[in-house]
């Protein structure tokens, strides 16, 4: 396995009154794409707002490439080459798609060749490129939130249920979107509760269940194993097809 | 800001965004519609001419709060006693400079008000950096403590320019070139009131460049409506906050000048006396909108201006009828900011 960019480990989070994280362990290996797994309420965008520092681990360790970032700031966090896409998207409707796109590129103007390539992966954004973000469909505000956290190189993008209520054409699209990202090495740390999706993209999975990880292992594994399946997701992947 | 052009695919083919004109619009409706209650085209003029600056000064007032509620998320009922500190600034020049005023010399003129404005905004924005760290920063996110504290901020301020200045009013002199009137045939057009247009209108395009130009600008539209996401971006939200509030501070320092000078009397509590008007305009504007605080701020003058002279009984209430009309229109102003 490679070494892992991405390692929690004991991490507990509260919010207010709530424990709400168990003790999570799990890491994400470079350059691969790990799917994060779990029913509603499981703790899967509780987990990745914690990596993101928007929510404060009570205890525990999160540690990226080699550096302990929990108790970071969120922006310092960011800064460090890790992107969000958080599952209500973010955008900023009020901001032309190209001014969402120009605010994410930190480091000055987006490099034309990365552009194109962006384009090429959501070619739709490209017929509303001087339009507000608030005009776009829900797929097309989805695109437009990926293609902001990868409007420069990152080294780990946290993407939470990007698939969540698109049409299954837009889905495939998505699929097709992640495949050309994990082709060109980025890591990827995707929440995901389409186990269609999951198992066409995962190299490695990570299930959550009650704020605890109960799973943790190669996607074909899981694909494979219809038992396991029914076990940690109470659904076999038959039926998602 | 970056400059990054359209993709080099089909650039030909991009749509652009669509402008919305409609509350624009209002502006020169209003004026049409009052023109045949008026009668007189020149008095019109005059009345038309007396309500845009009135507009710029309300303008310059309330900008600087629409900024900061809209990126902030606080409500700051203390903005008025910056209007009154600019107020009190301009006396640390007119001690020194009072002669200045006398002098039937434009330049000299203007370089005694400008002076006032930079040293009542570098007042102003001096006040605003205490003012947010010791009274609005324990208070983020609790607007019923935001509204105490902050009046609470505003009394104690406004005692403390009676204990420097003085609880008696203070009359201030208009600079010579700037008192009595341009005439144009029966058009009568105050000079000082023609010189509100120019800072306003300068002081808007100036906040319409920043914020559409610049990555700073950029920045604070895109914190007005997700903080929380301008911080997973990697930018550091709080000093944005931070400098806004001490940009908005300074604002209205500057329209505290502009309004001093044209009550030529200074009081404590002249700040607190407009922000009524300052809170109608944010509202009809549209919390956090720049571009519906001085469209908003015009309609408001306007329409007191032509009320108060067709049917002088109802100029009391006029803000308020306007106010209820624009939000049975737009519930969410005329220019809406989405909110996270």
């Amino acid at each position: 396995m490679t070494e892992p960019l991405l390692h929690l480990s004991g991490v507990h989070t509260h919010i207010g009154p709530y424990h709400i994280l168990h003790g999570v362990d799990f890491a994400v290996p470079a350059g691969e794409l790990t799917m994060l797994l779990g029913r509603n309420g499981a703790g899967k965008t509780t987990t990745l707002r914690t990596i993101m520092g928007l929510w404060q681990a009570s205890s525990g360790r999160i540690r990226f490439d080699g550096s302990d970032i929990t108790t970071r700031s969120t922006p310092d966090i960011a800064r460090s080459g890790i992107a969000y896409v958080p599952e209500a998207m973010g955008i900023f409707t009020d901001l032309t798609v190209r001014e969402n796109i120009v605010l994410a590129a930190r480091s000055g103007p987006v490099d034309r060749n990365r552009l194109d390539w962006i384009l090429g992966l959501f070619p739709a954004l490209k017929r509303f490129w001087n339009l507000p973000a608030g005009n776009l469909s829900g797929g097309q505000k989805q695109m437009l939130a990926i293609a902001r956290a990868i409007a420069e190189p990152r080294r780990l993008l946290l993407i939470d249920e990007p698939t969540k209520g698109l049409a299954p054409v837009m889905v495939r699209s998505m699929i097709e979107a992640f495949r050309a990202l994990k082709a060109s090495g980025e890591t990827i740390l995707l929440v995901e509760q389409n186990f269609y999706a999951a198992s066409a993209l995962g190299d490695h999975v990570v299930v959550m269940d009650d704020g605890r990880i109960v799973h943790s292992g190669a996607m074909s594994d899981l694909v494979a194993d219809k038992t396991m399946q029914q076990r940690l997701l109470g659904l076999s992947l038959d039926a998602h097809q | 800001m970056s400059d990054m052009a359209a993709p080099s695919t089909a650039p030909a083919e991009l749509p652009r965004a669509k402008t919305d004109w409609l509350p624009l619009l209002l502006v020169p409706a209003l004026g049409l519609l009052a023109l045949p209650f008026v009668g007189s085209p020149s008095t019109w003029v005059t009345l038309t001419v007396a309500g845009l600056a009135m507009g710029m000064m309300i303008f310059l007032m309330a900008s600087g709060l629409t900024l900061v509620f809209g990126l902030m998320d606080i409500i700051n009922f203390g903005h008025g006693v910056f209007i009154s500190l600019g107020a009190y600034a301009t006396l640390l020049v007119l001690g020194p400079l009072a002669g200045w005023a006398l002098e039937d010399s434009i330049g000299l003129n203007l370089a005694l008000l400008g002076l006032c404005i930079l040293v009542a905004m570098g007042v102003t924005a001096l006040a605003g950096a205490v003012f947010e760290r010791v009274i609005v920063r324990p208070v983020y996110g609790s607007h019923l403590k935001q509204i105490l504290v902050t009046m609470g901020g505003l009394i104690v301020t406004e005692q403390l320019i009676h204990a420097i200045w003085g609880a008696s009013p203070i009359p201030i002199p208009l600079p010579q070139s700037l008192r009595g009137a341009f005439v144009f045939g029966d058009i009568v057009m105050e000079r000082y009131r023609v010189v509100a247009v120019v800072i306003g209108l300068a002081v808007f395009i100036g906040m319409q460049l920043l914020l559409n130009r610049t990555r700073i600008g950029l920045l604070i539209r895109a914190g007005v409506e997700n903080p929380e996401m301008v911080e997973a971006l990697g930018y550091r939200i709080r000093r944005l906050f931070v400098s806004v509030f001490i940009a908005g501070s300074a604002l209205a320092g500057l329209g505290g000048v502009m309004w001093a000078f044209y009550r030529q009397t200074l009081t404590a509590g002249m700040g607190m006396e407009v922000m009524v008007l300052v809170f109608i305009v944010i509202i009809i504007g549209g919390l956090g909108s720049v571009g519906g605080c001085f469209v908003g701020s015009i309609l408001v003058a306007l329409v007191a201006n032509y009320v108060g002279f067709i049917e002088p009984k109802l100029a009391l209430i006029s803000n308020i009828l306007v106010m209820a009309l624009v939000l049975i229109w737009r519930p969410q102003g005329l220019f809406p900011v989405a909110r996270r």
